[in-house]
């Protein structure tokens, strides 16, 4: 099986802070790979670095084999079409109702027709159970509703790679759980690729077919599940053991 | 036993003048490339026909009462202070004339970029900077779209677009405004005060500190844009780089008016500035 992503020796710096240091690992296309760590460890900026949000400073990244290394956005722009990205904050545009969220990269990238883009955005609000949500605006929208639109806005394109960031960060466990249960059957139904990252272990569990943790900048574990639980790394055990959710 | 620790000398006095004149160098460089880069974009395919129309509407169509006010305001103001000269050398009926020379010459373009500089320089430093720090701006790059094409080009564009036709907007509504001042005072006749504003100008008193503003419109959206796209910090840096676009484009646009002035004048020996 091919990798999907890949991840040779990358390093990135904020000013003099090293956030991320000769990192290398890849995910295998269809696999569903969990970033652990402490805060501030670096696993948003590698979720950002696969969708060339950021630069790496050294090292090289490929997507589907692309080496995306230091390309512009209009470069990037046919390898970020195949990928969806969940962001924290789910990072919906304020202007935009929820559906016209969802629309949006059908409307800039298909030439469908206004109707069936409402009826595809309509189907996907659907799957993620806020078809009766498609004119309300972001700002009424509660913490778990927010995560749940940008995620159908994720999936419009229904992309062969998706970047999760804090799927149950701030919300309750039924929530969390119902968005975990929403991954696991777009990963098993649509075999799309999954990078998640998460402080939260049961969903970790849940979710992952290979874990990665960082720590200061490394990526000190990689395995399954059973494997971290076991790692020679105290902090990688710990981390596993705890059943906290977020 | 102590330990003995070597710090580092203290900066110079040279070192540290060096150090603070940098930044702002620094940060002037990053705007002028980010100009240069509008430039560009707003000449590259896709155009953004419906983005740039809603800017267009937001930034022309919105501002309009607010220019329109201002013009009547300003006009009637300096119809009065005109009057007030005037009237010593017995010239009142060259007031008309000399309103319209000062509006359309000046006081319109000037106006009219400082009233835009700050409702919408403050405007787009506010919504691009909460783009940035919620994200939005990097959503928008995730779904494969170039955020600067789409964002500052089209704001660039539609600031240019729209400076002209609001100048001339605030010229008329300041002649309007000029004239109600001096109907109520003389009791001027409506035809007589635009035949008298009218018919002294020529267009090359009108066409060139009227496209000026296509330079201000310029100036207004870089500098607010840079300072939004760039904005970092959470809703503080969203606040700073609002403030920061309306005082940093006002003082540019009044800088370069200087230089447009003079530029003018050279071209137009005559007409002109």
């Amino acid at each position: 099986m091919s990798d999907a992503i890949t991840f040779n020796g990358v390093s990135k710096s904020f000013g003099p802070r090293e956030v991320l240091k000769d990192i290398s690992f890849a995910v295998p296309t269809g696999g569903a790979y969990v970033l652990l760590g402490r805060s501030g460890s670096g696993k948003s900026v590698t979720l950002k670095l696969i969708c060339g949000l950021l630069k790496a400073d050294a090292g090289a990244i490929l997507v589907n084999g692309d080496d995306i290394t230091g390309r512009d956005s209009n470069a990037l722009a046919p390898i970020r079409k195949h990928i969806g990205f969940l962001f924290q904050s789910a990072a919906l545009f304020d202007s935009l109702s929820v559906g016209e969220n969802v629309a949006f990269p059908l409307r800039r990238h298909t030439n469908k027709p206004d109707g069936e883009i409402r009826d595809q955005a309509t189907a996907i609000l659907e799957k993620v159970g806020l078809a009766k949500e498609f004119q309300t605006m972001p700002g009424a929208l509660s913490g778990g509703m927010r995560k749940r639109a940008g995620l159908a806005r994720a999936l419009a394109m229904e992309p062969a790679i998706l970047l999760i960031d804090e799927p149950s960060a701030g919300l309750d466990p039924i929530t969390s759980n119902e968005i975990d249960q929403l991954l696991i059957d777009l990963h098993t139904n649509q075999h799309a690729t999954l990078v998640v990252v998460t402080h939260n272990i049961p969903s970790a569990r849940r979710l992952a077919t290979r874990l990665g943790f960082l720590d200061d900048g490394h990526l000190i574990a990689e395995g399954t599940p059973e494997e971290l639980a076991h790692s020679e790394h105290d902090i990688v055990r710990e981390f596993m053991k705890s059943q906290q959710a977020g | 036993m102590p330990i003995a620790t070597t710090q580092p000398p203290p900066p110079s006095v040279l070192q540290s003048f060096m150090e603070s004149i940098a930044a702002p160098i620094e940060w002037f460089g990053g705007l002028c490339l980010f100009a240069a880069q509008a430039i560009r974009e707003c000449f590259q395919r896709p155009f953004e026909w419906t983005e740039i129309l809603r800017q267009t509407y937001q930034i022309g169509w919105q501002s309009a009462p607010l220019i329109v006010l201002s013009g009547l305001a300003v006009g009637s103001v300096l119809s009065m202070h005109t009057r007030a000269t005037l009237e010593r050398f017995g010239a009142e009926s060259m007031i008309p004339t000399a309103l319209a020379f000062a509006l359309v010459k000046e006081t319109g373009p000037l106006v009219t970029g400082l009233l835009i500089s700050g409702r919408v320089g403050a405007g787009i430093g506010a919504e691009l900077g909460g783009m940035r720090v919620t994200e939005q701006i990097d959503a928008l790059e995730s779904l494969a779209v170039n955020s600067f094409h789409y964002l500052v080009a089209t704001r660039v564009l539609a600031c240019v677009v729209a400076l002209p036709l609001l100048t001339v907007l605030m010229n008329f509504s300041g002649l309007l405004g000029g004239f109600f001042a001096e109907a109520t005072i003389s009791g001027m006749s409506f035809p007589y005060y635009f035949h008298a504003a009218f018919g002294s100008l020529a267009f090359s008193d009108f066409i060139p500190p009227t496209a000026k503003t296509m330079v201000f419109g310029f100036l207004i959206g870089t500098t607010s844009a840079y300072l939004g796209y760039n904005a970092s910090g959470g809703a503080e840096g969203v606040g700073r780089a609002s403030t920061q676009s309306v005082v940093l484009s006002s003082i540019f646009l009044i800088v370069v008016n200087v230089v447009l002035v003079k530029f003018i004048a050279f071209l137009f020996p005559v007409g002109g500035a």
